[in-house]
């Protein structure tokens, strides 16, 4: 396989028909592969998830991460688009849906695509993750660390966040669950809890947690990074799509 | 972790921000959560701005929750030492 890619801004139509931004990356050569939605964690469309995204191509897929906050704030630096998107009440959930929809549906419909879209989700885009994998047809879920799958979010959240129990069982594809044993959202007890809702409802999920780490332990440009955790992280990762959205 | 929370404050002031120019200051954005730039996992972060200048006219400030609660105290130690009448 080439280790060349390119990678470039895209759009498509996402949510409500509303024609939004997207990183894209993709690896040399016509060849069939699968794709990858990134979700951007809260502080935004940055740098660090471009990377991810990039990785995802040097890994064989087509790679993919919308800019979540295009619509509050088109062209503005990520930290500006991100402070006026919390300012605004953050991403409602049906608009992530429809804008990861778009996003997979733009995958599909290159000519490259093997017709197999997987998710993945760091810290708020871990919860996405999940959401998406619950209202999508995708192939193939990551959740690292989201927050407020299971648990409950305490009263007065300005941010209308709920949790995603009562739609575990829609649940339409495996799910690859990445997490820090020191981490308090979610913590412990709450990946636990998404541990034992979807053993009893027979959703196949592969859980990873991890010593020595806590919340957001793949971000290399923060104190949280960890680096044997994020190793080990990403090669559960490119073991679980390659068994997915291969072929 | 993602805290989410956010608190907001109608403000009149000004703030020095991009490219070295003033604007007028009409909202902050209050909230406890990953920083951009600071070397903490979760800092008070504020965020000054005017909406109506677009996402860019905004001054961000990051703070340990130790130094944030310390500005606390020198603001209203601040105030505090003003006459009364100034600052009703």
């Amino acid at each position: 396989m080439s280790e060349s890619l390119s990678a470039a801004t895209a759009f498509f139509v996402g949510h409500g028909g509303d024609e939004i931004e997207a990183y894209l990356a993709r690896p040399a050569g016509e060849g069939s592969r699968g794709g990858v939605v990134v979700i951007h964690h809260m502080p935004g469309y940055d740098r660090s998830t471009k990377e991810i995204v990039r990785r995802f191509a040097e890994l064989g897929y087509d790679a993919v991460c919308p800019n979540l906050y295009w619509r509050e704030a088109p062209g503005a630096a990520p930290d500006d688009a991100a402070a006026t998107a919390r300012a605004n009440g953050g991403v409602p959930d049906e608009r992530l849906i429809g804008d990861v929809a778009g996003a997979a549906g733009y995958l599909r419909s290159l000519p490259t695509s093997n017709g197999k879209v997987g998710v993945i989700g760091y810290c708020s885009g871990g919860r996405q993750s999940v959401l998406a994998a619950c209202n999508l047809d995708l192939d193939a879920a990551v959740d690292c660390y989201g927050a407020f799958v299971t648990g409950t979010p305490p009263e007065g959240f300005p941010l209308k966040v709920t949790n995603l129990v009562d739609q575990l069982t829609n649940l339409r594809c495996p799910l690859l669950g990445l997490f820090g044993k020191e981490d308090s959202h979610p913590s412990p007890e709450q990946v636990a809890e998404l541990d034992e809702i979807l053993t009893a409802d027979h959703k196949p999920h592969e859980f990873h947690s991890y010593d020595d780490a806590g919340h957001a332990f793949f971000a290399v440009d923060r104190p949280a990074y960890r680096v044997a955790a994020a190793n080990d992280g990403w090669e559960r990762i490119t073991t679980f799509y390659s068994e997915h959205l291969g072929g | 972790m993602c805290t989410y929370a956010t608190v907001q404050t109608a403000l009149d002031g000004s703030a020095k921000g991009p490219g070295g120019s003033w604007f007028h200051v009409t909202d902050g954005t209050i909230y406890f959560d990953h920083p951009v730039h600071a070397m903490a996992e979760h800092t008070l972060n504020i965020d000054f701005a005017d909406p109506t200048k677009g996402p860019s006219a905004r001054v961000a400030l990051e703070l340990t929750a130790a130094s944030a609660r310390s500005l606390i105290a020198a603001i209203e130690t601040a105030l505090d030492s003003a006459p009364a009448e100034l600052t009703d």
